[in-house]
C-alpha cells in the first residue's frame, strides 16, 4: 500500500492555506471488539493517573470488614458508593522499610510510587506514573499533567532524583496551559497549520544537533541530566508535530470556557472548589487527547488543609489533637479524612461525566488513588490505603476489596504497570522486590 | 550513623535523643578567636567541574543585561530544587522537566519576538539587511556573533555559528522576512542547553604540567554569576578571550570592576533570597480570619523590606554582617508601616525607618517575612522559628521528628489561657522529643512577641508571655536578646562563609576545602565581617577556580573535559 503520509500531504498544503480535510477512516484502526472505537473512528486511548490525599485514614471507618465483592461499604467510603463496581479497595499493603529511616510523609509515599523506600526525597527510580507514561503517553500534547489543589507547587511525579514535574496550582493557569495558545480544537470546521510551526521544528533540530558531542564530554550524573533535557525537548517536538496534523475529531467535546478567578490557598472549601474545577478541565483535556497521564495532589502528604478561622492544619491535628475516648479516634482528623473521600468522589465524577464511545472517560481511565501513610499520628507506612478506580479500557478488574495481609505495596505498582502494558516482571528492591502480580486486579 | 562533624560541614545537631550539640559547642569554642587563624590562602584543594542550571533570577538578570530590562519574559519558572539549604546547590543536581522546557520556549519566543520587532530592531540588531528578499548572510552572522557569545558565555564554535545562520536562512525562506529569520535563530539560542545550563569546561594548565584548569570562559562565568548574578558582560568576555583572567593582575582588575558595579546588589539580593528560603512564600498561606493584615501584597512587600535592609546594610553601607541581627533600621512602605505600627510619611514607595527601642524588633529576625515564613497558617511556631535560626544562620541540621514518636501525651491544640510555651511543655520534658526541641524551642520562645503573621502582640490568649530563652548556653530574654546572642555567636559568620562559598561553586564543600573555609572565616573577621569584602576574597582566591579531576575522565573535542559534581549528602 503506497500513499502519501498525512504529514507529507499537509506539508504540501502548509503555506497558510486552510486544509479542511477529515482524516480517512482506515480499516487498520479497527479494534477486534470494536468497543475501543469512538463514533469518529479514532481509537479511544487508555489513560493513567494518580490521585493523592495526605495523612492517611481512620482504619475502622475506611477498611471493609470483609474481602471480595460483597463487602459493606465503610462509612468514610460512602461518598464512593456510586462507583462501587468501578472501584477496587486495596488495604493492608505495606511499604517495607527494610532499615531505611522513615522520613515522615515522604518515605511511604515515594516508596510505593518508586518501589524503593528512601530516607528523603532523593528517589532511586522514576515514579510509577512516569514509567507508565513512557509506555502510553506518546502521541499526545503533554507527557503528563500535574495538578495540586491546595496551593502546593510540588508533585510526586519524578523522572529521577531532582527531576520533578511541577504541579499547576491555579485553575486559570491550568486552563491557559491546556486550552490557551497552541491548543487545537479537534472539532473545528477547518484546520490551518501554521507555517511557523515547521520553522520551530527546524529550530529544535538545530538545538539538539550536537547532542552526542554534548553528552560525550560530561560525567555520568550530568550526562543523565543532559539526557533529561533532551527528553523534555522531545515533548516540545511532539507538540509541534501534532500541530501540523489536523486533530482527530472528538465526539461530545466542546472547548471549555475559562474558569473565573478563585482563591488558591489551603482552606478546605477553597481547595474543594479549585479541585473540582481542575478535575473538570483535566477531564476535558483527557477527552481531546492533550495528555494521557496525570497526577492530582488533592492535599500534600503532610496535609496543609485547614478549616476557616482554625489555627490548626490537618497535619498538625494528626499529632496534636487528643484522642476522642468515646469514638476511639481523633475527631477532627477524621473529618479531614472523610472530606478527602468526598473530594475523590468529585474527581471521579468529573471523569464519569465525559461521554466517550459507548461509555465514559472513566471506563478508559485507570485511576490509582492513595495516601502517604496509614495512621498519620505515628507516620505508619504499613497498610497505606489505596484504591484502583475506573475501567482502564478493560485492562483491570474492579468491584471488590482485597486485603494485602502485609504484602509489599509494590505488588500494586507492579500490577498496574502490567495492566498498562509496561513490560515488567518484577518491581522494587529489597523487601519491596516482588514478581507477584495481584491476579484478581489485572484482567 | 552520625557523620564526622567538622567545623564547616556542621552536621546534625541532634539525633533523635538528647545526644548532640557536642559538635556545635566545640565548634563555638574552637573559633572564638578567629582573627588569630592564618590569613593566607592555603594551597588550592581543587573541586569538580559542575553543570549548573540558571536560576529564575539569573535568567531574568541575563536577559535584562544582554537585551534590556523591559524585554518581556512570558514563561513561568518551576521552583528551584533546594539541596543542603540552598537552591544554588540544587542547580548542579536538578533535572529539567518537560514543563520547564515548554515554558523556556514560551519565554524564548516572547523575547525573540520583542527583540526583532519593528519597534525595537534598530536598538538590538547591529546591521540592516541589504535586501528585502535575498537572505543577508553577513548581517545574520553579525547578529549571531553579537548575541551568541553573550548568551552562551563563550565564543560560538564555527559549526555552531553556521548552524544558527542556517536556521535564520531557513526561517526567512519559509516565512519571508529577514527579521523573522533572526527571531527564530534567537529562539534556538535561548532554548539551547548552552544557554540554560552553565556547562563548565577544563583545559590543560600550561603552567603546571599534567594538571587541568578551568578554561577562561568558565572562569568568567563562575565569577560573573557569583558577583553579579548575571552573565559575563562584554568587557569580561574580552578579558577572558585575551587571557587576562589567567593572570593575577588581570583577574583582580575584573573582580574590582564588578565589585564596584551596581550589579553586585543583584548578587547579594539573590543570595539572601535563597539563604532565607524566600521561595517558600509561593505556597505560604495564612488564615485571613485570624490574620486579616496578612495579604499577598503585604507578603510581597515584607520580602522586599528584608532584602532592601540587607542590601542597604551590606552593600551601600558596607556594614558588619552580624548587625543584621541587631539593627533597628529598616525600610517600610506605608501599608507595611500600618502592620508594624510605625508611621510612614512616604505615600508611594519606601522609607527608611527606625523601630523604637521597646518594639522588640531586632534586625531581620523580627521582620514580618522571616516570622511569618516559619509559622503555621493560624499560629506562631517556636519550633519552626528555632529550627530556621539553627539551619539558616548557624548551618546546623535539625532532624525531622522520629517517625514513630508517641504523641499521646501531647495535647498542643490551641486552647484559651494557653501559650505556645505551655502547649510545648511536653516536648521539652519527654526525653524523646527534648533532644531536638531543646535546640529549637528556647530560641523560638524569645520571638513569641510576634504572632504567626509576624505582628506584635503583648499577650497570647490573654496570657502574659514569658520571653526567656537561650542559645548554646547563653541566656537572654526576647528578640533583642536573641539578636545579640546571634551577633556574638561565632558559628553565625562561619555559617555565612560556608553558604556564600557553596552558593558560589554550586555544590557542597569537600573536606579538603576546610582549610580554605577557615581562611575565609578568618579574613571575614579581619575585614569587620563585611560581606562584600568576603565576596572579593573568594573571587580573588585560587581555590574558587581550581579544578581537579581524575585523568580517566572522558575528554571531549579540543582536549576539553566537562564533569559532574558529586551528589550532595542527602542522608
Amino acid at each position: 500500500m503506497t500513499f502519501l503520509s498525512r504529514r507529507t500531504m499537509l506539508r504540501g498544503a502548509v503555506n497558510g492555506a486552510a486544509v479542511g480535510m477529515a482524516l480517512p477512516f482506515l480499516d487498520i484502526f479497527l479494534d477486534v471488539n470494536g468497543e475501543a472505537l469512538a463514533a469518529t473512528g479514532t481509537r479511544l486511548p487508555v489513560r493513567f493517573g494518580t490521585w493523592i490525599w495526605g495523612c492517611g485514614f481512620i482504619p475502622e471507618r475506611w477498611i471493609p470488614t470483609t474481602e471480595g465483592a460483597d463487602y459493606v461499604m465503610p462509612v468514610d467510603l460512602e461518598p464512593m458508593a456510586a462507583y462501587r463496581k468501578q472501584m477496587t479497595i486495596l488495604s493492608g499493603y505495606d511499604v517495607k522499610l527494610d532499615g531505611v529511616a522513615n522520613k515522615p510523609h515522604v518515605t511511604g509515599n515515594l516508596g510505593l510510587r518508586t518501589g524503593i523506600p528512601v530516607p528523603g526525597e532523593t528517589v532511586k527510580a522514576p515514579t510509577i506514573d512516569v514509567l507508565i507514561g513512557d509506555q502510553i503517553g506518546q502521541g499526545s500534547r503533554f507527557r503528563s499533567i500535574e495538578l495540586s489543589s491546595s496551593g502546593i507547587e510540588r508533585s510526586y511525579s519524578y523522572r529521577g532524583a531532582g527531576s520533578i514535574n511541577p504541579s499547576e496550582t491555579s485553575p486559570i493557569a491550568l486552563y491557559q496551559r491546556i486550552f490557551g495558545e497552541g491548543f487545537q480544537d479537534p472539532n473545528a470546521a477547518s484546520f490551518t497549520p501554521d507555517p511557523k510551526t515547521m520553522v520551530r521544528q527546524s529550530v529544535l533540530s538545530a538545538v539538539t544537533e550536537d547532542r552526542q558531542r554534548l553528552l560525550k564530554g560530561l560525567g555520568t550524573a550530568d550526562r543523565q541530566r543532559m539526557d533529561q533535557y533532551f527528553t523534555s525537548v522531545r515533548q516540545l517536538e511532539q507538540q509541534l508535530a501534532l500541530q501540523l496534523e489536523a486533530p482527530a475529531k472528538v465526539e461530545n467535546f466542546t472547548v471549555p470556557t475559562a474558569p473565573g478567578k478563585t482563591v488558591v490557598d489551603s482552606e478546605i472549601e477553597h481547595v474543594m472548589a479549585n479541585h473540582k474545577i481542575m478535575a473538570g478541565l483535566l477531564a476535558q483535556a483527557l477527552a481531546c487527547n492533550q495528555t494521557k497521564v496525570f497526577n492530582m495532589l488533592f492535599s500534600d502528604t503532610a496535609s496543609n488543609l485547614r478549616r476557616s478561622a482554625s489555627s490548626d492544619t490537618h497535619h498538625t491535628l494528626t499529632h496534636e489533637e487528643p484522642l476522642n475516648a468515646k469514638l476511639g479516634y481523633q475527631e477532627q482528623v477524621a473529618w479531614f479524612a472523610a472530606k478527602s473521600m468526598v473530594a475523590c468522589r468529585e474527581f471521579v465524577d468529573a471523569l464519569a461525566a465525559v461521554k466517550e464511545g459507548p461509555g465514559t472517560l472513566l471506563d478508559n481511565t485507570l485511576l490509582f488513588a492513595h495516601s502517604d501513610c496509614s495512621i498519620a499520628k505515628s507516620h505508619a507506612v504499613e497498610g497505606i490505603p489505596m484504591m484502583v478506580i475506573g475501567g482502564a479500557g478493560g485492562k483491570v478488574r474492579t468491584g471488590f476489596h482485597k486485603a494485602g495481609r502485609a504484602d509489599a505495596a509494590t505488588r500494586v505498582g507492579l500490577s498496574l504497570q502490567q495492566a498498562m502494558g509496561v513490560q515488567v516482571e518484577k518491581w522494587g528492591t529489597g523487601a519491596m522486590d516482588t514478581n507477584r502480580t495481584i491476579t484478581e486486579l489485572v484482567a | 550513623m552520625m557523620k564526622h562533624i567538622s567545623k564547616f560541614r556542621f552536621g546534625t545537631v541532634c539525633a533523635g535523643l538528647a545526644l548532640a550539640l557536642a559538635g556545635g559547642i566545640s565548634l563555638a569554642q574552637q573559633s572564638a578567636e578567629p582573627a588569630k587563624a592564618a590569613v593566607v590562602e592555603p594551597a588550592p584543594a581543587g573541586g569538580p567541574l559542575v553543570m549548573r542550571r540558571l536560576t529564575e533570577s539569573q535568567y531574568r538578570a541575563t536577559i535584562a543585561d544582554v537585551f534590556a530590562p523591559d524585554v518581556p519574559i512570558a514563561g513561568r519558572f518551576e521552583r528551584g530544587l533546594r539541596e543542603e539549604g540552598l537552591i544554588a546547590v540544587g542547580t548542579s543536581h536538578g533535572g529539567m522537566s518537560a514543563f520547564s522546557i515548554e515554558q523556556y520556549d514560551t519565554s524564548a519566543r516572547g523575547i525573540a519576538a520583542d527583540v526583532t520587532s519593528e519597534k525595537r530592531r534598530a536598538q538590538f540588531v547591529p546591521c540592516q539587511p541589504k535586501s528585502a528578499t535575498v537572505f543577508d548572510k553577513a548581517c545574520a552572522t553579525a547578529f549571531i556573533d553579537k548575541y551568541g557569545p553573550q548568551l552562551f558565555r563563550r565564543p560560538l564554535a564555527r559549526d555552531e555559528q553556521a548552524r544558527f545562520v542556517e536556521v535564520a536562512r531557513l526561517a526567512q525562506q519559509r516565512l519571508g522576512g529577514f527579521y523573522q529569520g533572526l527571531e527564530y535563530t534567537l529562539i534556538g539560542m535561548l532554548d539551547s542547553p548552552h544557554f540554560l545550563l552553565r556547562i563548565e569546561r577544563a583545559e590543560r594548565d600550561p603552567q603546571h604540567a599534567g594538571q587541568q584548569r578551568l578554561d577562561a570562559w568558565s572562569k568568567a562565568t563562575r565569577l560573573s554569576y557569583f558577583l553579579t548574578n548575571s552573565a559575563p558582560d562584554t568587557e569580561l568576555l574580552r578579558a577572558a578571550g585575551q587571557g587576562e583572567l589567567d593572570t593575577d593582575q588581570g583577574m583582580a582588575r575584573q573582580v574590582d570592576r564588578l565589585i564596584a558595579s551596581p550589579r553586585v546588589e543583584g548578587a547579594v539580593r539573590s543570595f539572601f533570597w535563597d539563604m532565607l528560603y524566600f521561595d517558600g512564600f509561593s505556597d505560604l498561606f495564612k488564615d485571613p480570619t485570624i490574620y486579616p493584615a496578612y495579604t499577598v501584597a503585604a507578603a510581597r512587600d515584607a520580602q522586599e523590606q528584608t532584602l532592601k535592609t540587607i542590601v542597604a546594610h551590606l552593600v551601600t553601607d558596607r556594614g558588619d554582617y552580624r548587625e543584621l541581627f541587631t539593627t533597628r533600621t529598616s525600610y517600610l512602605t506605608r501599608p507595611l508601616g500600618i502592620i508594624y505600627r510605625v508611621p510612614v510619611a512616604e505615600r508611594n514607595g519606601w522609607e527608611k525607618v527606625e523601630f523604637p527601642v521597646d518594639s522588640q524588633r531586632s534586625g531581620i529576625l523580627t521582620d514580618l517575612s522571616t516570622l511569618a515564613l516559619h509559622s503555621h497558617p493560624g499560629r506562631s511556631s517556636p519550633t519552626l522559628r528555632g529550627k530556621s535560626v539553627r539551619e539558616v544562620f548557624m548551618c546546623a541540621k535539625v532532624p525531622d521528628p522520629p517517625a514513630n514518636v508517641n504523641f499521646t501525651a501531647l495535647d498542643a491544640v490551641s486552647k484559651p489561657n494557653s501559650t505556645a510555651r505551655t502547649r510545648l511543655a511536653e516536648h521539652n520534658e519527654n526525653p524523646v522529643c527534648a533532644g531536638c526541641h531543646k535546640l529549637t524551642d528556647p530560641i523560638g520562645f524569645t520571638l513569641e512577641s510576634f504572632d504567626g503573621a509576624g505582628i506584635f502582640r503583648a499577650k497570647e490568649n490573654g496570657v502574659d508571655l514569658d520571653l526567656s530563652g537561650s542559645l548554646d548556653g547563653v541566656k537572654f530574654t526576647g528578640a533583642p536578646g536573641l539578636g545579640k546572642a546571634l551577633h556574638d555567636n561565632p558559628s553565625v559568620p562561619m555559617c555565612l562563609t560556608n553558604k556564600l562559598y557553596r552558593s558560589a561553586v554550586g555544590r557542597d564543600v569537600a573536606t579538603t576545602e576546610e582549610p580554605f573555609l577557615e581562611y575565609l572565616t578568618a579574613s571575614f573577621a579581619q575585614n569587620g565581617f563585611r560581606v562584600i569584602d568576603l565576596m572579593r576574597t573568594i573571587a580573588l582566591s585560587k581555590t574558587f577556580y581550581s579544578v581537579t579531576m581524575p585523568e580517566s575522565k572522558p575528554v571531549g573535542p579540543a582536549g576539553q573535559t566537562a564533569s559532574a559534581a558529586p551528589k550532595g549528602d542527602h542522608s
